[in-house]
């Protein structure tokens, strides 16, 4: 081993370290400047009134955007009962189902669902919902956020169950279980974790889509009383408030904005917690 | 392979234990008192081949052989302590031998040498039997055994009735008898080896059976 | 499904088997995975209230004959049977038979441990009874301590029935495995190289628990070392490239095969 060739060879290693470290730093930059910008512009206007209040009319100061917050939650609530079923159980039937060539290709329609624009997503449910019902609703919302959910459920349940040892299967099948009660109280119950997750992930995802409700649910300054009429989210409301000319609104979108990131941040440490492994396994 | 080794050293302590008794008698016949002396040396040789192939036993059988290999190693202690014996008796002869060699001889007409032209050929039978695996062969020398022993009985006879005429030759009648026991104590040893190599060939027990001329069985191993 | 469960779980006391009853009568069974021909023609009786052994070298069709015994190998797609098998007389593959009820008859036990992980010890022993519809606390109660009993593990975990199923140690996770194969009352338990995974120490617990259930069971155990079918098996059968080469008494087997390809496997000339 000559001196000059390991000389090269440590500053190969050296360099690359450099790189990939600054590489790492700036995948990280993005959030930590997204995060400090939210905090500094809208942690002063995260008040009480912030979270209970409605939205006051045009050039008077204060309000909130308390109804906005409330319909996120409810349009997150249809899209959940929408998507979870159709989801879980799609996932259920590429793991343990079907034949590989119909798999493909219900995998393959998935994949290019999850890469669907949001907007489109949200022009059809216009014209499927909100124009035969004749007007915008939260349970277009609720619908076009479900159907979002859809793929990208199945896909993590797919995978999910995948990942659960083909032994648990074999053994609840060799004690004479039936399968689909081997599906639904073995598989599922140890991918139980997993499933949620996924379901968890999806939620936070469609959380801050704007483009869809923007056709179906539409927005709302007041409470929505029915199920038929318009409702506010949050995305909707912070991009009203941002475009629009006055000061105030521009500090309550911040808030909006780094609220939905704290929602978002929270269910992401959420699952993190969940997911940990609470035994040490014994070899 | 340890088998391998095994089955050698078998080989070896055979040709040891046939070159014994052949020498003994050899001594016997020209009353050779040094090659008495060097035939009991030599039995401390295969005397020790008995210990080393017991050691190699063991040893091998904590690998758990099974079928030919496990009644290879099972049957190689037995031959090894049946050729032990034999060793022992060849060594008695020349014990004798040497004896006799320092009187004059006695005068009397004795079947021995048939007997112990018996004995050997049944030991060097046996002995082909293993070296060649020929469970036929084996089974074709066990018959003899009965001629040797009904040639000991005769020997005997005759010795005890010169014994009774000839006082003076009673201590060289006496050696004699025990040349003649010992021979008829090789012929058996030689029939064990013969019924162990049978077992060993075809997994068969023919010891005390009494049908000592029983036919091979139609399906072979 | 509960009728059939009743009808399984009442513990009616099991007929007494005859000694040198067949328990299993296999006639020319052979498996197709596709076009691959992984059987071919075999035929055997096994003995009631005995250990049979399977042997033979790797892709021999050994686990393949075993999983035809309750059906398992149905779980791959492209798998096929022709042939026949007899549970006690009954034909286990006629038309109207789930494969369901034959693997309740027939239990087995797995080469890789693999008790249920979100589940207790006693959850474990009994899932086979509850998820076939049996409730009854008591009884259940009843046949864990007696599950657990006979698989030689009830004196180790009698205090923690409700800890979680993998805190046991590997040993202890097969026999629970058995424990809970146990439950559901098979007549004919199969086991596919159940102590290969296992340290010398807790392989000699389960030989010696085989031995003690071939009191009461028939068991068929598949395995690749030799010492362990000559220790525990009463009978043998030697497969070779899915041909059912020679099946004999075990002592014959291991003494003096009679065929020529079993005793240059026996002896280690190949495989």
């Amino acid at each position: 081993m000559t001196a000059p060739n390991h000389r090269w060879r440590k500053f190969k290693n050296a360099w690359m370290q450099a790189v990939t470290f600054a590489c790492a730093i700036l995948v990280v930059a993005p959030l930590v400047l997204v995060f400090y910008h939210l905090v500094k512009e809208g942690f002063s206007s995260m008040n009480w009134a912030f979270f209970t209040q409605l939205p006051k009319p045009v050039g008077e100061a204060g309000g909130g955007m308390a109804n906005a917050i409330v319909g996120t939650f409810i349009l997150l609530g249809q899209a959940a009962v929408l998507g979870v079923p159709i989801g879980v159980l799609g996932g259920v039937f590429l793991s343990e189902y079907g034949s590989s060539r119909l798999n493909w290709w219900i995998r393959f329609t998935a994949d290019v669902l999850n890469g669907v624009p949001s907007i489109t997503w949200g022009m059809v449910v216009y014209a499927l919902v909100v124009v035969p019902m004749k007007g915008f609703s939260a349970l277009a919302g609720g619908i076009v956020l479900g159907l979002m959910m859809i793929p990208l459920v199945m896909r993590t349940t797919e995978e999910v169950l995948q990942l659960v040892p083909n032994g648990y299967r074999e053994a609840a099948l060799a004690l004479g279980i039936a399968k689909w009660r081997t599906i639904v109280q073995i598989v599922m119950r140890t991918a139980l974790k997993g499933i949620v997750t996924g379901v968890l992930l999806a939620l936070a995802r469609v959380a801050g889509e704007t483009a869809p409700l923007l056709f179906t649910a539409f927005g709302n300054h007041f409470w929505t009383h029915k199920l038929t009429d318009p409702i506010s989210a949050m995305p909707l409301q912070i991009f009203a408030y941002a475009i629009s000319p006055y000061d105030d609104w521009h500090r309550q979108a911040w808030a909006g904005a780094l609220v939905l990131l704290l929602l978002v941040l929270f269910v992401n440490a959420g699952v993190r917690v969940l997911t940990r492994d609470r035994f040490q396994r014994k070899a | 392979m340890e088998l391998d080794v095994l089955k050698q050293k078998l080989l070896t302590m055979a040709s040891h234990a046939e070159t014994a008794v052949n020498q003994a008698l050899q001594a016997l016949n020209q009353r050779d008192r040094d090659l008495a002396l060097r035939v009991k040396e030599d039995d401390r040789v295969i005397d020790q081949f008995e210990v080393e192939i017991d050691e190699l036993v063991i040893q091998l059988l904590t690998k758990a052989p099974l079928a030919s290999n496990l009644r290879l190693v099972t049957t190689a202690m037995k031959i090894s302590q049946n050729l032990e014996r034999i060793g022992d008796e060849a060594s008695k002869i020349a014990k004798r031998a040497r004896d006799l060699s320092q009187e004059p001889p006695v005068k009397i007409v004795l079947d021995l040498p048939h007997m112990a032209g018996l004995a050997l050929d049944m030991l060097k039978g046996a002995l082909d039997a293993f070296v060649n695996n020929d469970p036929a062969a084996a089974r074709a020398l066990i018959p003899h055994d009965k001629e040797v022993d009904t040639l000991n009985k005769q020997i005997h006879a005759a010795l005890v009735q010169h014994m009774v005429e000839n006082p003076d030759t009673i201590g060289r009648c006496l050696h004699l008898m025990v040349v003649s026991k010992s021979l008829e104590r090789i012929a058996d040893h030689a029939t064990n080896v013969a019924e162990d190599v049978v077992y060993l060939c075809e997994a068969q027990d023919i010891r005390h059976t009494g049908i000592k001329s029983q036919a091979a069985p139609p399906a072979g191993a | 499904m509960a009728a059939i469960a009743n009808n399984m779980v009442v513990t009616a006391p099991t007929p007494p088997i005859a000694a040198n009853t067949t328990a299993l009568t296999v006639r020319n069974l052979s498996v197709f995975f596709g076009d691959n021909h992984v059987l071919k023609s075999v035929s055997l009786d096994i003995a009631a209230r005995a250990v049979t052994a399977i042997i033979g070298p790797s892709g021999c069709g050994k686990s393949t004959f075993l999983r035809a015994l309750n059906r398992m190998h149905e779980l791959v797609p492209e798998a096929r049977m022709t042939g026949e098998i007899r549970l006690f007389g009954d034909d286990i593959y006629a038309p109207g038979i789930e494969p369901v009820i034959v693997r309740r008859r027939v239990g087995m036990v797995f080469q890789k441990s693999n008790p249920f992980p979100t589940m207790s010890i006693t959850d474990n022993v009994t899932v086979g009874l509850r998820l076939n519809g049996l409730r009854e606390r008591k009884l259940l109660a009843e046949r864990t301590e007696q599950s657990l009993r006979m698989a030689a593990l009830w004196d180790e975990v009698k205090d923690r029935l409700h800890a979680p199923a993998i805190s046991l140690s590997g040993g202890q996770q097969q026999r629970l495995c058995i424990a809970r194969a146990l439950a559901v009352q098979p007549e004919v338990l199969l086991m596919d190289e159940p102590a290969s995974a296992l340290d010398p120490l807790a392989t000699s617990k389960i030989e010696d628990l085989i031995l003690e259930l071939k009191k009461d069971y028939t068991i068929v155990i598949v395995t690749h070392n030799m010492q362990q079918a000559a220790r525990m098996s009463d009978f043998t059968a030697f497969f070779y490239l899915g041909d059912l080469v020679e099946f004999d008494a075990t002592k014959k087997i291991f003494t003096s095969p009679a065929k020529k390809q079993t005793e240059d496997y026996v002896t280690g000339r190949f495989g």
